[in-house]
This record gives structure tokens, sequence and C-alpha cells, in this order.
């Protein structure tokens, strides 16, 4: 059933019109919202699962979009009992407004960028290291810099001292991995996560490069309870499981690190 | 809808009151977002958001763009515009049905149907990766699927039109033994004039605002495929005050758009083809 709310906001709207969006939060069970960045979403998808069965009568419904849309919604007044997003930057725009009611932000996973290649093609089959990527005639594929994927690659390049030339900065990551997975592009910047992702879904279409800068670019993950909500403490459970040992071992075979 | 069901003055005292109402609700719910919008806007710092370099690039960018695609959507769509309304063949219902195809799918369906096709990996792009003339992540695959897009609008307003317009000119000029060419250009076309400005103005619109199908083809890179519709998503993220003064600039384009094809009759080919196609 929660599986069938993701990106509730349309269902719910289309609910209205035929008159059933009520039935979501019928039976005198409970109801945690939980919204989540792009990048957690299956790791929270299978901790919602083992929250439920956990909880007879409580529903998680779990909404997950790009973080700075998250913050969107909550700052438009979106119901929200728990915030995971994949920057900093873009929960202190929710903790910053007392208004909202957020809690103390806590880390629960870091992740990296990593440089990812496609198979296939003279160029692509050139690339051992991030310099051989920013060379004339590699088409190189990266996040805006005004996106927190970007944001990370351009770190990144400091680091490791290459000036990057990108013939496109796309504004989600997934479109970067789209683009290098396709062969459309030779290589582009993601995340660990992505790669692993990437990897498993679509052996043989990628292979990561290692960049050893890498490991010192190191995005952590809020989440935060709103603690005005009257879920306040089923959410504040569900972070505890998200951040105790079910929950680690969860992201960690997403790719993810320990913050 | 038939021609004759176009409401003209005076025909508002038969429509019950309670259709009114209803289409009072239908024009609150187009306009008023649009209008909430623009109360969002700062405009006294306006001026300052819309030329920042980010911004003027897109505009340019999107300009010129829209411009080429127009001129392509014209070069393509006249031709097909007259096949369509002139000639009979099997498979003419079918044809029809696939030029106007763009016009109902997903913007980031179109996306990856052009991706597949003229993609490095694709049947034609890898030909011209070959040849050293690949479109993929330039400003060539802007124009691309921003004609994909657009051509239907062209096509339907034309054919629209030389339906209405018939035959009876170039019968006349056939007569009196003018070459199909000649009649062509010197009887067809000057008949077709406003409904190929209509076409070619709402074609030009469908370009300005392309988003799905170019982020999906071209890519996004500041002054050479990042248009104005993607500047927007973009701004949202950092600089939500930039992305709604550069929306407004958008809906003030869209609006003066529609005005002058509305003003010029313009989409009167349009509207008879769609017309002719629900009847």
């Amino acid at each position: 059933m929660r599986r069938a709310l993701r990106g509730g906001g349309v269902a719910c709207f289309v609910g209205v019109l035929v008159g059933a969006c009520a039935a979501s939060q019928e039976g005198g069970g409970r109801t945690l919202d939980v919204l989540a960045a792009a990048s957690v979403g299956e790791v929270f998808e299978q901790l919602a699962d083992e929250f439920e069965a956990a909880r007879p009568g409580v529903t998680v419904r779990l909404s997950v979009a790009g973080s700075p849309d998250l913050v969107a919604q909550v700052v438009e007044g979106a119901p929200a009992d728990v915030l995971a997003t994949a920057d900093e930057a873009t929960m202190a725009r929710v903790t910053s407004d007392p208004s909202l009611g957020a809690g103390t932000p806590q880390a629960f996973a870091t992740n990296t960028p990593a440089l990812v290649v496609a198979t296939g093609g003279a160029a692509a089959a050139g690339i051992g290291s991030l310099a051989d990527a920013a060379a004339p005639g590699v088409r190189l594929v990266v996040c805006s810099p005004d996106v927190p994927c970007g944001d990370a690659t351009a770190r990144l390049a400091a680091a490791a001292g290459v000036e990057l030339h990108p013939v496109s900065e796309e504004l989600k990551v997934t479109d970067v991995l789209a683009k290098v997975t396709s062969g459309e592009a030779d290589a582009g910047v993601v995340y660990t996560t992505d790669a692993t992702a990437a990897l498993a879904r679509h052996p043989g279409s990628v292979r990561v490069v290692d960049v050893p800068e890498a490991a010192g670019i190191v995005n952590r993950y809020p989440v935060t309870v709103l603690e005005d909500s009257p879920e306040a403490d089923l959410a504040r459970a569900f972070v505890d499981l998200l951040t105790g040992p079910s929950g680690r071992a969860a992201l960690a075979e997403a790719g993810f690190g320990a913050p | 809808m038939r021609r004759s069901a176009i409401p003209t003055a005076g025909t508002a005292a038969t429509v019950p009151g309670w259709v009114v109402a209803v289409a009072v609700a239908g024009a609150t719910f187009v306009a008023v977002p649009v209008l909430v919008l623009g109360g969002r806007a700062d405009w006294a710092g306006l001026p300052t958001l819309v030329t920042t370099p980010e911004a003027l690039d897109a505009l340019g960018l999107s300009l010129w763009t829209a411009v080429a695609s127009t001129l392509a959507c014209v070069v393509l769509g006249v031709p097909l515009a007259l096949v369509l309304a002139r000639t009979w063949f099997p498979g003419h219902a079918v044809l029809r049905a696939v030029v106007l195809l763009p016009l109902v799918l997903p913007p980031v369906v179109s996306g990856l149907a052009l991706l597949a096709t003229l993609g490095r990996r694709g049947p034609v792009g890898a030909v011209l990766e070959d040849l050293g003339v690949g479109v993929a992540f330039t400003t060539t695959a802007v124009v691309v699927a921003h004609t994909y897009v657009s051509l239907p609008f062209l096509v339907l307003s034309v054919e629209g039109a030389l339906r209405v317009a018939g035959t009876r000119g170039e019968l006349a000029a056939a007569t009196l033994g003018a070459s199909p060419s000649r009649t062509f250009w010197i009887v067809t076309l000057p008949a077709i004039g406003p409904a190929v400005a209509g076409g070619a103005l709402l074609a030009f619109a469908r370009s300005l605002g392309e988003f799905g199908a170019t982020l999906t083809f071209a890519g996004s890179l500041q002054g050479i495929t990042r248009t104005l519709p993607i500047e927007i998503y973009l701004l949202r993220e950092t600089d939500p005050d930039a992305a709604v003064a550069l929306s407004m600039l958008l809906v003030v384009a869209a609006l003066v758009v529609v005005a002058v094809v509305h003003s010029a009759g313009g989409t009167r080919g349009l509207r008879a083809a769609l017309g002719r196609q629900h009847a």
C-alpha cells in the first residue's frame, strides 16, 4: 500500500477528485509521513516495511523526491513527521526557520563522489583517472554546481587539481548516470551509491574509476524529526531504526558510508 | 465540434447559467496560479534578476533556437500540410496521426525517442558521429528537439487553412497553364500566408517553453544547451526569486504570442483542423 503512495501528492490530488483520498487515513490507524531524498528512497522503503511490521496499525507514508523539492513541501506546509535530505545545506533551510519546528538534525549516512565510465567507445576506453576524463575529446557529464552533487563534483575537481570541461551540467545525479549508462556520455561524476546501483542494475554498462581524492569529499545526509507533528514519538522511533543496526546495515549495502 | 459551433458575440444568452458558472471556475483555475506567481515576483528587483550572465545566456539561446526551429517547422511543415490537405493515398490517416504524435506525447518521451535515434548509439546518431557531425550535447540537438515538438502546431494550422481555402484558385491556375510549382508559389502560398504566420508563432511559443525533450535529448550547459525553462528549473533550487522573475519573462512572451495570434485570426486554420478532426 505504501508503495502506491510514492509521490503521494499527485495520487492524493487524483484521489480527491474521485473521493478516495480519505481512505488512506481511515481505520483509526496511525500514519507516519516520511520525506526522503531520492538517493535513500530504496533504503527507506525497506526500513518502512520493517517499521510497519513491528507496529501493527502504523502506516508509513513515504514521499521520495529531490531534497530541494522535499524542503519546499515542508516549507509550504505538507504533512511531514520525518525529513531526510541528501545534504546539510538543504536541511539548513528547514532548521533555520523556527516556525517549522524541526529538531536538531542528525547525520545518518555519508556519500562520496565517484567517477563512472561507459563501456565501449574509444574515448571512454582510455579513461583511468579524473584527469583523463577531463581531457579534450572526452564527453564528461556532471551535475550543475547549483545542485548538491555538482557542488561535490566541484570540490573533488579542486582537490584533485583537475579542471573539468563537461559537455553537460545536469540537474539531477540520476540524469548524469543515465547519460553514462546509455553510452551518450563517456564519463560522469556521480555518488558512490549511484555507481553501486548502476553496477548492480546494468552490469557491464559502466565501470568505476577510482579517484583517490574522493574519500575526502564527504557528503553527510541529515535526518530530523518535525517536533510539532502529532506523531513525533513515532517519528523519533523511525529515526532510531534508521540510525540503529538495521538502518546502518541497509545503508551500507546500498553503498553509503557510516556518519 | 464543427466550425459553426465556434461561438460568436450574441450567443451568450442561450448558454445555461450553470454552464457559465463552470466556465468562470475553469477560467479562474487557469488564471489564478499565474496571477499568484506574478504576485510572488520581486518586480523591483526584476531588471537585476533577469540580466545576470546566466539568465541572458539562457534567454539568448532560447530565442535563437526557437527562431531556428520555427524556420525548420515552416520548411518541413508547409509541404507536409499540403500533402495531407491536397492528396489521398493509402495510409493517409496514419501519416496524419503520426505527424500529430508529438502534440500528445509527453515531451520526455519525445526526448527519449530522439535520443534512441540520434544519440551516439542510435541508428542515425552513430552514422553522424562517424561523419564527425554528431548532435549529442550540441545546440543543434536543442533545435532538433524543439522542431520535433513544435511541428504539429504548424502542420495543423496550415492544413486547416488549406482545407478552408479550397482548391478553386489552384484549379484555375492549372487551367490557365501554370505548372504545379508555379501554382504553389503564386496561388497556394499567398492564400495560406496568415495561417503559416499563425502556425509559426504557435510553434515559436512551443519552442520557447520546451523543457522535457530538450533536457532528455540535449543536456544542460550554459550558453550551449541550457534554455530558459531549464535555467528556471535549476534556479528554483538556489534562487527561487530569480526563478520566478525569469518565469515572468516567459509568461509575458506567451501572452504576447497568444494576443498576436488571436488578433490576427491566425489560429482559424488550427481550430478548423481540430474541429474537423473531432467532427
